[in-house]
């Protein structure tokens, strides 16, 4: 018997050390990540922010949010540019502007996008572009531990304050915001996720009671806040109405149509509890449905959209928490199965399940393949590399809520690291073998503590660049080089009865035995937003065969056969 | 503890009858009554499993080993309501890397022939569970981990377990294993936390947790494992959490680790002080096996 007992043992370290035998070859993923942030000119750093020394046993863990990167083209010259988030009190944010020959100069100072950390209004943690006003110029939401900030684009350089006439000065502490046209009148609504309750003002605070009061079920966070545009630039709050006013801890959010039903639906990731499916009724209520996401509470910090495993439908990659011996939450790949099933099913497995101490994750065809890939940016708090936070997270995890919902009560932080250090992970879908890591290979070599992640073809020639905000540390920017071999096509959509940043709509490409979908871009990942333009990796195609527009006003469009390697600008029929 | 005599009906209070009752049920019913209200509790209010799959696995690992070892050391399948036990604990407290299945049925395997091969005088020296737990921190902590899920950190749930865990610890004749290591607990956390300037209430948190539930009531009372005589009990009890303890103090300090022992210190401190005092105990008391209060040969979690 001691034979078998002592085999099982062994297997159980030789299992420890990964699949036995490689799944698939990761030498070959058909692209290259280079480092380009310095030539390209962008030297954003991102400060954390300080709060009330009541909370200064707990700060790093309060103050680890924060960096934000968003993309839009605002002055109209068809390149995108970039803006950044910072969050301490003083500290720019950054906008980006793109000067058409791989480098870019921050302008965010003259174009009035600068200076939004200021006591009494709060710290950036985030942005979220679009046209509200349908003028052709894409405005700016900032949203923070603080006051909500929307900035109306004047003239494609110059920006004003039109929070207060809007309707929106309203204290949330949020993490993220997204952009969509909920009830398809062709105006853009926003929809604020909050995480701390809205009574709470980090830097003078009343209580410390502060802190979720359970790792797995918390409801008392901030109350989410959907927010209804009335036209003429004003908004109203519609969230009791629509019945979206959860009260978790929600990190992020993501729309698209999931159901096909021809209305945009929300997908919410919450931290310290379950991801949340909120089904749109034809515009006038949101309906919270299980969709089999009740079966597991995590810490859901991202949500990523993209057509997974080219069955023309968004799928949905949740990040999560994973630290060796101590939690294993794991990230979800929720197929979207709610046309036929009405769910949507969990098959993360294997290196995609474990990403660390995951943030933001975004879906882009890197190589140009014709399958999608995913980055993913991890790590948490990166300190003393001898000091681990884990052990004293663990004494108070299994304790009951009403100790840990008091900051005062969770042990000193102090220089201690809480899963810094994590490399970046870049997954190349292979098939049956599953989904490999090939950041190594590809060159994302990267520790810093990432949260935001946005894909753009920044250089308008085919490839997906990746940008990434780094909590406390400086931005990345990875140039994208494909396999020059692949084919690729991109579009610029315009919206005339739709809203003019064409958030929401939908593109199904053909092309011989490969069908893709994408979404427009209203926010999605964790605090980032990507390029507006879908891009499509082709692969060897030669020629695409149709390409489908489910536009938010309910108009569908056909193109046929348009040409490839090149971005197609598309404009809404009116009628 | 003897069987009580029933009497009239109507001469007793209800819960004195039924009291009276659970001492003509066999021990292991009772304990593996409680591990499925566990089960059941947690999955119903905070789906724990992470997946029937899991269970399935483990409890199949679990009672097939068990079959097939005690056929062939003994000669006849032995009653499964051990296997039972531990299949549940360990599908509750094992938590691996990426949907991985195998440290299900490994687990499994591990626990159970942990009791025909790591034996003295007769008698196995690691609670089974305990044991398969240990091994995969010490061996897997890359693949497995025992911290996930929390039952909600929720009171009402923490209450319902430790109330019907304190009732079935006294009718199995346990209780003061289970209420002595608690009190050592606390003790040494108030000790430790005012040595080491903590704060208090962090350091005896995690009692409260769903992970000292299925230890305090299922691994450090398993009546296979523990030694004879109440007052030795009692001591080891102690000694348990006085390993735990230093366990503990050495992570404060940051000395260097392995993840094992800072990720499950109670484990550790049972995996090391129990086979020891079991084993002194059997050497010098001779083999004899562990009978419960009621003269039950018990079954182990």
């Amino acid at each position: 018997m001691a034979v078998p007992f002592l085999a099982a043992i062994l297997l159980a370290m030789r299992l420890d050390r990964g699949p036995i035998r490689a799944l698939a070859d990761a030498s070959h993923p058909g692209f290259v990540l280079r480092d380009e942030t310095r030539a390209a000119g962008i030297t954003f750093l991102h400060r954390r922010p300080t709060f009330d020394p009541k909370i200064a046993n707990v700060e790093p863990h309060v103050a680890a949010l924060g960096a934000g990167v968003s993309v839009a083209d605002f002055d109209g010259d068809g390149w995108p540019d970039l803006y950044f988030t910072n969050s301490r009190f003083g500290a720019p944010n950054a906008l980006y502007h793109n000067k058409h020959d791989g480098t870019f100069e921050d302008v965010a100072a003259t174009a009035g996008l600068a200076d939004l950390n200021r006591p009494g209004e709060g710290v950036s943690m985030g942005s979220v572009w679009g046209d509200f006003d349908n003028d052709g110029r894409e405005d700016l939401l900032v949203y923070r531990y603080g006051y909500l900030a929307l900035y109306r684009n004047v003239d494609g350089t110059h920006f004003q304050d039109v929070t207060e006439a809007a309707g929106l000065r309203r204290w949330v502490n949020s993490n993220g915001a997204i952009w969509l046209d909920y009830d398809r009148d062709g105006l853009l609504d926003l929809y604020v996720t909050a995480y701390f309750r809205d009574n709470v003002d980090l830097w003078h605070l009343t209580t410390t009671r502060i802190m979720h009061n359970s790792f797995e079920f918390a409801t008392n966070g901030g109350k989410n806040v959907l927010f209804h545009n009335l036209g003429g630039g004003k908004f109203e709050d519609v969230t009791n109405r629509m019945g979206v006013g959860g009260n978790r801890w929600t990190l992020a959010a993501a729309s698209a149509d999931f159901n096909g039903d021809g209305w945009p639906d929300m997908y919410v990731a919450n931290d310290y509890g379950p991801e949340e499916l909120y089904l749109n009724d034809h515009g006038k209520r949101f309906a919270l449905t299980t969709a089999g996401l009740e079966s597991e509470s995590k810490s859901g910090m991202s949500v990523a959209l993209g057509d997974a495993f080219n069955r023309g439908r968004l799928d949905a990659f949740i990040t999560n928490i994973s630290e060796r011996g101590y939690l294993f939450q794991n990230n979800n790949l929720r197929l979207n199965q709610m046309a036929d099933a009405h769910r949507f099913r969990n098959v993360a497995e294997g290196a995609i399940a474990d990403a660390g101490w995951a943030w933001g994750a975004q879906f882009g065809d890197l190589n140009n393949d014709g399958a999608n890939e995913l980055f993913v940016a991890n790590g948490f708090i990166s300190g003393d590399r001898g000091k681990s936070y884990w052990y004293a997270m663990s004494k108070i995890a299994g304790a009951n809520g009403q100790l840990f919902e008091d900051a005062s009560s969770w042990p000193a932080f102090g220089n201690a690291s809480l899963s810094g250090y994590e490399r970046s992970r870049v997954y190349v879908n292979r098939g049956v073998a599953g989904w490999i890591d090939v950041a190594q290979t590809v060159g994302a070599l990267d520790e810093y503590d990432g949260r935001a992640v946005a894909l753009a073809d920044l250089s308008n020639r085919g490839a997906l660049d990746v940008v990434v905000a780094n909590q406390n540390q400086p931005a990345l920017l990875y140039r994208d080089y494909p396999d020059s071999s692949n084919h690729w096509i991109a579009f610029t959509l315009v919206g005339t009865r739709s809203n003019r940043s064409a958030i929401g709509a939908e593109v199904v490409l053909e092309a011989g035995d490969l069908t893709q979908r994408r979404v427009i871009d209203g926010g999605s990942g964790f605090a980032s937003q990507n390029d507006r333009r879908p891009h499509f990796g082709l692969g060897h195609h030669e020629w695409v065969d149709r390409v489908t527009i489910h536009w938010p006003s309910g108009l569908t469009q056909y193109l046929e056969r348009p040409a490839i390697n090149q971005f197609v600008t598309v404009t809404e029929p009116r009628r | 503890m003897t069987d009580a005599t029933p009497l009239a009906p109507t001469s007793r209070p209800l819960v004195t009858q039924l009291w009276a009752r659970t001492s003509r049920i066999d021990p292991r019913y009772l304990i593996a009554f409680l591990i499925t209200l566990v089960l059941v509790a947690g999955q119903f209010r905070y789906h724990i499993l992470g997946g029937y799959d899991r269970l399935a696995l483990a409890l199949g690992a679990c009672m097939a080993t068990e079959a097939l070892l005690s056929w062939f050391d003994r000669g006849k399948i032995v009653n499964l309501q051990s296997a039972y036990i531990s299949g549940i604990s360990l599908t509750l407290l094992t938590k691996p890397q990426g949907g991985a299945l195998w440290p299900f049925a490994l687990g499994g395997f591990l626990a159970i022939s942990s009791k025909y091969v790591l034996r003295y005088r007769d008698n196995h020296l690691w609670n089974p569970t305990n044991f398969a737990i240990t091994a995969l921190l010490l061996v897997a902590p890359d693949r497995v981990s025992v911290l996930s899920h929390q039952f909600g950190n929720d009171v009402l749930t923490n209450l319902v377990i430790w109330t019907f865990g304190l009732i079935i610890a006294a009718r199995v004749g346990v209780l003061h294993i289970t209420l002595t290591y608690a009190l050592s607990f606390l003790i040494l956390g108030v000790v430790r936390a005012s040595a080491l300037g903590l704060p208090v209430l962090p350091e005896i948190a995690p009692i409260t947790g769903p992970m000292y539930q299925l230890f305090v009531f299922f691994m450090i009372t398993d009546p296979r494992t523990v030694v004879r005589g109440r007052r030795k009990q009692m001591l080891i009890a102690v000694l348990i959490a006085v390993m735990e303890a230093l366990i503990r103090v050495a992570a404060d300090l940051g000395m260097p680790l392995p993840t094992a022992f800072t990720a499950g210190p109670a484990f550790l401190a049972l995996a090391t002080v129990g086979p020891v005092a079991k084993w002194i105990d059997l050497r010098l008391g001779g083999a004899k096996r562990t009978t419960s209060a009621n003269g039950i040969d018990l079954a182990t979690a």
